[in-house]
């Protein structure tokens, strides 16, 4: 198989989708003319034209309240966040209105809207830059959200999600953007709310998404090669709607789980993560339920420390240590 | 001349002429017909809000209940030059467009008493009535919330290639929220066919104009700085409304261009019901006056039997009609049972709610005690 970047699958992904469905247009912030703040864009105003390729000004709650409302009316935007830090702006659109008016209108409206864009630390930009909403939007009913890690993944639920009928954000990573992976050449689709088993194990389960599930598989080989333990990462892929059988066949099976993600702790993913495994396999833990989250400040500019503070390989690796004792 | 500064409504009320604009296009080819309808449209409305309120004070509806009371005339009036490609979205004092854009009073009645057989099926509440099948695309309950989503339709109407506009109305306490301003901007920039409407009754909640703009002689004026047409129009007045919005919409069809219409007009109640403070930040005279000078329904049928198209007795028997079935709506929604249980996790998914029609894994709702997987 041929291998490419998150980027060109990402790419590759809303190309394909823009022949599909003469309905996708794409929105957002420097996408055509610049060809995109990272690059995810590039070429597809060149190829497509003002029509599909709409660069918006600096505006996030007017455009993506625009996106919102041009959805209604059944034009399928895909809006670029040029970060999902910057969506905070545009609240009230995204967590309001996209996710609400489906249900207040009795189900009279459908909002087919994508919003997608990094959703990472990481990168030394501070902490205004860097947040991973993934648990707010989560907390949102109404909202799904996706959080690939790896180029297949970013190419198959991005297309799952312009496909989708529902509002689907996508939280992509910047530091991910040049990681190459498989990808083939022909057309797939990735079932939202289906996670993937990126290597198996027996003696532990470590469930994560995003680029945590880089670091936890980094960890895992550690674990295997200096002390000898089987650690199985189960990345969640989406975060709504939540693969919940795989999660407690991987923990049953394992009897240990340590849950590892970039988001914050409190009422972070893995909260939700620990409550729905104590809740279905109580009796299969053989430890109590470990988490590895970003520490519990906002992003630090300073580089060393900045690395610190998001999972490391090392913190997984000491958190699955202690599990297994 | 008084040395205080005048404030809310008393700032902003003219005189103007109910035949002013008798003679426009749009005006002249009027039948007695849809003249008398633009009366009934008008007590229906009235007649309906009265009759909510009634309920409201009975306890049979909650939350908030915004009345549309004193500015029936904008929403009957600029509807009715709407055409099949126009359509058309509110903020929460959506009852009034609601009614004009068609939707009967039974389905907003029961809305409102949280009744299954409501548009919303009792999801939405007062704030929050839709019919897309009818281009009403709501009732939006944050202040500005919907001038995007307004834009948005407009986007759409454009991409497809259909010659339409959107409608999009606001309170003037909308005006001064930033994602209005953003939506003009992306009005203006990218040629969408949006009118704006700011239906400027001359207080935001409590705040008079003059204590929430620092520029108050027009709020349509704003419009300059984004190169929007703008215009104010005098909202009681039936004719000048149906001109001016007719303007703006043959300029959103013809040239793709927005258009902000500052329409004046006055509320009688409070912000909502639950306005404790209705007669505090202005005086009874002040809406005795309006009442008395200016009530949008009173101009129009003095005019029409003016002119003989409407009698005395068809104008009661006009009244009497809206009441029977502002009554009977209400009838209707007492009487309609209240949503099941399992309808509360109805309408949030297209995809829960269509299965076998994706291929969507995973839990979707997350409740340990209720719900599918509990």
């Amino acid at each position: 198989m041929r291998e490419i970047t998150y980027r060109e699958a990402l790419r590759e992904a809303l190309s394909e989708e823009i022949e599909r469905d003469e309905n996708v247009v794409i929105l957002g912030e420097e996408v055509a003319q610049y060809n995109g703040a990272y690059k995810v864009t590039q070429g597809l105003w060149e190829k497509y034209g003002d029509k599909r390729v709409v660069d918006t000004p600096i505006s996030e709650a007017g455009f993506i309240g625009m996106g919102i409302g041009a959805s209604m009316l059944g034009i399928r935007p895909v809006m670029e966040l040029m970060f999902w830090s910057f969506a905070y702006v545009a609240w009230d659109q995204i967590l309001n209105n996209a996710a609400m008016v489906r249900y207040m209108s009795g189900g009279q409206i459908n909002c087919p809207i994508v919003i997608r864009g990094p959703a990472n630390g990481g990168t030394n930009v501070g902490a205004t830059h860097s947040h991973t909403p993934e648990n707010f939007i989560a907390n949102t009913a109404g909202l799904k959200v996706v959080c690939p890690a790896t180029a297949y993944d970013a190419k198959g639920l991005m297309k799952a999600a312009i496909r989708d009928n529902d509002p689907v954000y996508v939280m992509e990573n910047t530091l991910l953007y040049g990681m190459k992976g498989d990808v083939p050449e022909e057309d797939y689709v990735i079932p939202i709310g289906k996670a993937d088993i990126k290597r198996e194990g027996t003696d532990l389960s470590i469930i994560c998404h995003g680029r945590a599930v880089l670091t936890s598989l980094k960890a895992a080989e550690e674990l295997e090669a200096k002390h000898g333990i089987h650690a199985e990462v189960l990345d969640l892929r989406s975060i709504r709607p939540l693969d919940e059988q795989a999660i407690i066949e991987s923990v049953r099976k394992t009897n240990r789980a340590l849950l590892v993600e970039e988001n914050k702790p409190f009422a972070g993913v893995g909260a939700q993560i620990a409550h729905l495994i104590q809740w279905n396999c109580f009796d299969y833990l053989d430890a109590p339920i470990a988490r590895v989250s970003a520490i519990d400040a906002p992003a630090i500019y300073s580089k060393p420390l900045e690395d610190f503070q998001l999972p490391t390989p090392e913190r997984v690796l000491e958190a699955a240590l202690k599990l297994c004792q | 001349m008084s040395s205080k500064k005048k404030q809310g409504f008393e700032a902003i009320a003219t005189e103007a002429d109910p035949r002013g604009f008798e003679g426009h296009s749009i005006n002249q080819s009027l039948s007695s017909e849809e003249k008398i309808g633009f009366y009934r449209e008008m007590v229906r409305i009235r007649r309906f809000e009265e009759r909510s309120l009634r309920a409201y004070q009975q306890g049979k509806i909650g939350g908030f209940l915004h009345l549309y009371i004193g500015q029936e005339s904008v929403a009957v009036g600029s509807l009715s030059v709407c055409g099949e490609n126009d359509h058309v979205i509110t903020a929460y004092r959506d009852h009034g467009h609601a009614l004009a854009s068609g939707m009967n009073m039974n389905e907003c009645m029961a809305e409102m008493f949280g009744k299954h057989t409501g548009c919303s099926k009792g999801k939405g509440g007062s704030m929050h009535f839709f019919a897309p099948e009818k281009n009403y695309w709501g009732g939006h309950g944050i202040v500005a919330g919907q001038t995007p989503l307004g834009l948005g339709l407009a986007y759409a109407l454009k991409y497809k290639g259909i010659k339409g506009a959107a409608l999009c109305y606001m309170g003037d306490g909308a005006v001064n929220q930033g994602v209005f301003h953003e939506s003009l901007n992306l009005a203006s920039l990218f040629e969408l066919p949006v009118v704006y409407i700011i239906e400027n009754n001359g207080y935001s909640m409590g705040t008079s104009l003059q204590r929430s703009s620092a520029y108050t002689e027009s709020l349509g004026k704003r419009a300059e700085a984004y190169n929007i047409e703008w215009e104010t129009v005098q909202g009681h007045l039936i004719y000048e409304v149906r001109a001016k919005v007719n303007e703006a919409i043959q300029r959103a069809h013809e040239s793709s261009k927005p258009t902000i219409l500052e329409i004046i007009t006055y509320r009688y109640r409070g912000h909502s019901i639950a306005d404790a403070n209705a007669d505090k930040y202005r005086t009874k005279e002040e809406v005795k006056e309006y009442q008395e000078k200016k009530d949008p329904i009173n101009v129009w049928r003095n005019l029409l039997l003016e002119d003989k198209v409407l009698t005395e007795e068809q104008a009661k028997e006009i009244d009497k009609q809206a009441r029977a079935e502002a009554d009977a709506s209400a009838d209707f929604a007492d009487q309609s049972p209240y949503p099941p249980t399992e309808s509360i996790i109805e309408d949030v998914y297209w995809t829960h709610d269509n299965p076998g029609k994706h291929d969507n894994e995973g839990r979707i709702f997350f409740n340990d005690d209720w719900g599918p997987q509990a």
